[in-house]
């Protein structure tokens, strides 16, 4: 296996401009079956606010990243620095069933201390199929709430959609990403 | 790029494998594969500590969870078959050792445990370290074992160094490879 690095969509610090969305619309094609998006250092400047991703299809490059259907699941382990912990634990408000909305990575991240953030890698498989629905995994780790707890999550479905996904976006649902490192890669 | 090799670790009966170069800005995640890792004492456990810069003694502060699947090679002693959460393979601002990839490995000649430990921008100085890892271990009374663990170092010093060892007993054998993402 090897990872190619095809693009860093996202490379600030919170001495830039904040962005709202991570809108990718090259670089997803045929070139590779399986890409991986690793986040480090994901910041938001709102305080418990979601990270999460929607695609467009080949019939609607350019959209508005809200017709692709989803079904997935999600799944969470935790631990506070007091030490109380829970998990692993399905979250029933964090799933999808055939949904265009925007699917949850990790949820009510914590900011306000400076020295929180999001880290992980998020795994999609053959978006250039034209055959077969499209596979998807996330694994992430966040601080969390009050920013005393790791937060663990697992994300994993397919997007309902026969068609080619060239793009794809990663956004806060709430706020802007006011820093942090989106790198995308290919696996060969 | 992708994944770099940065360097090779090779156990032979070793009490630790630290790591104490190759640490730095130039990758902001690492990723230590491991291979076939191999105790000298059986029902012991495999994790890792770090320094930040100018620190010694890898005793540095971290929030974790852990949760785990089992299979029973036969037999229903521990009900064949569990998933869920891991106590004792989680600390909440504890200063011990994280277990890592492996928990209650076993020693046996063929026993030994794999996977894969990602540490994310060790060396900000604003953020508080990510970490993930995942292993499959061979459990000293022959069970398949997936461990998971993840949390924070809670610094926002660089770290430059780590450290890999049992609870007790040594590293007899196995592999460490530290890869730079880029």
């Amino acid at each position: 296996m090897a990872l190619t690095l095809i693009s860093t969509p996202l490379d600030i610090t919170t001495s830039d401009t904040p962005v709202s969305t991570v809108d990718i619309t090259s670089g997803i094609d045929s070139t590779y079956s399986v890409y991986e998006f690793h986040f480090v250092g994901i910041h938001a400047d709102t305080l418990h606010t979601d990270f999460e991703f929607q695609v467009n299809a080949s019939d609607d490059t350019g959209g508005d990243f809200d017709t692709s259907l989803i079904t997935s699941t999600f799944f969470r382990n935790y631990m506070g620095e007091a030490g109380d912990y829970a998990g692993p634990t399905y979250k029933t408000d964090r799933d999808l069933a055939q949904s265009a909305g925007y699917q949850e990575l990790s949820y009510m991240i914590d900011q306000d201390d400076g020295d929180e953030s999001l880290a992980g890698i998020f795994t999609l498989y053959d978006p250039s199929s034209t055959t077969y629905v499209k596979h998807f995994t996330s694994r992430t780790n966040a601080n969390h709430h009050n920013g005393e707890y790791t937060l663990e999550c697992f994300a994993a479905g397919y997007i309902n959609q026969t068609l080619a996904i060239p793009e794809i976006r990663f956004r806060f649902d709430s706020g802007d990403i006011d820093a942090g490192t989106i790198k995308m890669f290919g696996v060969s | 790029m992708g994944l770099t090799l940065i360097s090779t670790h090779t156990a032979s009966s070793d009490a630790t494998l630290d790591i104490t170069s190759g640490i730095d800005s130039t990758y902001n995640e690492y990723q230590f594969y491991f291979v076939n890792i191999h105790g000298s004492e059986d029902d012991k456990q495999f994790h890792f500590q770090v320094n930040a810069a100018g620190e010694s003694g890898f005793n540095e502060t971290i929030t974790s969870t852990a949760f785990y699947a089992f299979h029973e090679e036969s037999g229903t002693s521990f009900g064949e078959y569990t998933l869920g959460y891991r106590t004792n393979a989680d600390q909440a601002q504890g200063t011990a050792y994280q277990p890592a990839i492996g928990y209650n490995m076993g020693y046996d000649n063929d026993q030994s445990a794999s996977g894969i430990l990602t540490l994310y921008d060790p060396s900000s100085t604003t953020y508080l370290k990510h970490f993930t890892s995942e292993g499959s271990v061979a459990v000293y009374n022959n069970i398949a074992a997936n461990l998971f663990t993840a949390g924070y170092i809670n610094t926002t010093s660089a770290i430059d160094e780590i450290s890999f060892k049992f609870n007790s007993g040594n590293i007899d054998a196995g592999t460490i490879y530290m890869y730079g993402v880029s």
